[in-house]
């Protein structure tokens, strides 16, 4: 008989291992886009993995850091990914390379790499993108069924590469304005939530189809929760005050602002509470770091979402509180035991 | 005044002590307004007129002003100057002025007028300081330029671009169109544009300046290459 004795050393996770895991997590969510939207998204994920692995072994090099080392830690195919899925996937091939190599060499490499940056690279390449390129940014695919007319995969890769449609079809037939989108702009147009959400866009929670897709991604962060890659602080406080803040909102005048749940499923809000605010390197470390943090990002994402211009408040809520970090962390330090709290 | 003292002057005010790239004083207008080459090179040279005439003339009072009040002194002499230059684009140049807008009237408030007139035109002689002026706005100039065409061509795509509101219509022709049919590039446009091409200009000028420093060592003796090739320069 073997016995097995403490203490147990387990093996130590590496940033490869997490980081392939975190990749892992999101294959529910793009298996259901798959599924309602079309291959296009495999295609601007696929341009977006390369684009990053290729701007980051260019910067490692220009930086003299060993290339392969590097490359080999994932970190950079997970910036091209999210990025990826946070843009439309029907987006002509220079805005995807545009995006992930501003990402990858200014957002990350420039402040020093991984582990140095301040801002989500993901998140930068998105705010660049949507203020740079305002109209290629809004062509988001109809979901199955609902378009005036559906592209195949070959038609699809076409308008990609070449920016040539088949005859007889234009891309306002294949294309929408977001779910969120849609409803600001008929809010301005008076009229009330119950009529817009009948409109044959929008599903169960939110919008069709992308509804899934953020059922999706829930599923992958549970899974990251479970996996203990993240903690429950970030995604429990976002989500919770989205919630709340659109639930106030919504008992007042339900008339005029959409269901909390509407605002859970719709946009990148699923996306950001598990993946995108999760991210170590630009979230506090401390717990209450945490809870603040996400906090002031739910209520950003609100804001936005409601009053701001922009069809979704993520990308900038994320990168408001990016900023915040240090400071968040600087007064949020556990006072150190046998010591009375000092504020530093 | 030798030879090699205005060369000094010259490398001091066009590299060395740059105002846009190494002094970062009067980055107000230069992010403002470097959103195309035209306005970059006209705010640059209203900008170095001026300084050339206060430089000369706070060197030329520099004896009689009382030490107290001299920042007071040398600012209405510099808002004399930008005043006769705002009437003289007003009159002449009125489509450009219009889009330079408050930034000429600006000038006034620009930190590196004032820092000349105290650090050099008030210790210097009036040649010296006309000198002076003349090659940090020139440096500025440079700057704003360089600035001006990197945003312009990742902008929109052209290169000199509203010419014809300084020669007039006929110079229209000018306009070099870099990259036909583009789509434009709303960023390198607005200010975040500035502030990364400026960005990566004073790194630019920091990596010429280690590079140079280590040939210079090397020359001398074998230098220990710095760890990763990007710790911060010093500035000449």
């Amino acid at each position: 008989m073997s016995a097995f004795f403490s203490p147990f050393i387990s093996k130590p996770d590496t940033v490869s291992a997490i980081m392939l895991r975190v990749l892992l997590a999101l294959l529910p969510g793009i298996a259901l886009y798959v599924w309602h939207f079309g291959p296009a998204i495999l295609v601007s994920i696929a341009l977006a993995s390369l684009t990053a692995l290729g701007t980051e072994a260019l910067m490692l090099k220009l930086r003299n850091r060993p290339v392969m080392h590097f490359l080999g830690d994932n970190s950079a195919l997970l910036t091209g990914w999210l990025l990826a899925l946070s843009i439309p996937p029907l987006a002509p091939w220079w805005l995807v390379v545009v995006g992930t190599a501003f990402a990858i060499a200014i957002a990350k490499h420039l402040y020093g790499g991984l582990g140095n940056n301040p801002f989500n690279p993901a998140m930068i390449g998105y705010a660049v993108l949507i203020i740079s390129f305002p109209a290629q940014m809004t062509h988001w695919l109809t979901p199955h069924g609902l378009g005036l007319a559906e592209l195949g995969f070959l038609d699809q890769l076409k308008y990609m590469f070449l920016g040539a449609l088949p005859p007889n079809v234009t891309l306002d037939a294949i294309t929408m304005a977001t779910p969120l989108d849609t409803l600001k702009t008929r809010l301005h147009l008076d009229e009330s939530v119950k009529q817009i959400l009948g409109m044959p866009i929008y599903g169960r929670l939110a919008g069709q189809g992308s509804e899934m897709v953020s059922l999706g991604f829930m599923l992958g962060g549970l899974y990251l929760l479970a996996a203990r890659i993240i903690t429950w602080h970030i995604p429990v406080a976002f989500l919770g005050t989205l919630f709340v803040t659109a639930g106030i909102f919504h008992l007042a005048d339900p008339d005029h602002y959409v269901a909390p749940l509407f605002h859970w499923f719709s946009g990148a809000a699923m996306l950001g509470a598990f993946f995108i605010l999760t991210d170590p390197i630009t979230s506090p470390t401390t717990t209450r770091g945490k809870l603040i943090f996400a906090t002031g990002a739910g209520l950003l994402t609100y804001l936005i979402r409601i009053f701001g211009s922009f069809p979704d408040g993520m990308a900038f809520a994320t990168l408001l509180m990016n900023i915040c970090v240090p400071l968040i962390v600087l007064y949020t330090q556990p006072a150190v035991f046998g010591k009375k709290e000092k504020r530093p | 005044m030798t030879y090699q003292g205005i060369k000094d002057i010259f490398y001091n005010g066009l590299w060395k002590q740059n105002p846009g790239i190494a002094q970062l004083l009067g980055l107000c207008p230069l992010l403002a307004i470097s959103n195309s080459v035209v306005n970059a090179l006209s705010l640059g040279l209203a900008t170095t007129l001026v300084m050339t005439l206060s430089g000369s003339g706070v060197a030329a009072i520099r004896e009689v002003i009382p030490n107290e009040t001299r920042i007071p002194v040398y600012i209405l002499l510099i808002a004399v100057l930008v005043t006769i230059v705002q009437f003289l684009m007003n009159a002449y140049m009125y489509s450009l002025y219009l889009v330079l807008g408050i930034f000429i009237p600006l000038i006034v408030t620009n930190c590196i007028v004032l820092a000349r007139a105290e650090s050099f035109a008030s210790k210097n002689s009036v040649f010296a300081s006309a000198l002076d002026g003349i090659a940090m706005g020139l440096g500025l100039t440079a700057v704003l330029v360089v600035l001006g065409g990197i945003r312009e061509i990742f902008g929109h795509g052209t290169l000199l671009s509203g010419i014809d509101m300084v020669f007039g219509e006929t110079a229209k022709s000018l306009v070099i169109t870099v990259v036909p049919d583009y789509h434009g590039f709303l960023l390198a446009i607005l200010p975040p544009g500035a502030f990364i091409a400026l960005g990566l200009l004073i790194a630019m000028k920091n990596w010429l300046n280690l590079r140079a420093e280590r040939k210079a060592h090397g020359a001398n003796a074998t230098v220990a290459p710095i760890e990763g090739g990007c710790s911060p320069a010093t500035h000449g």
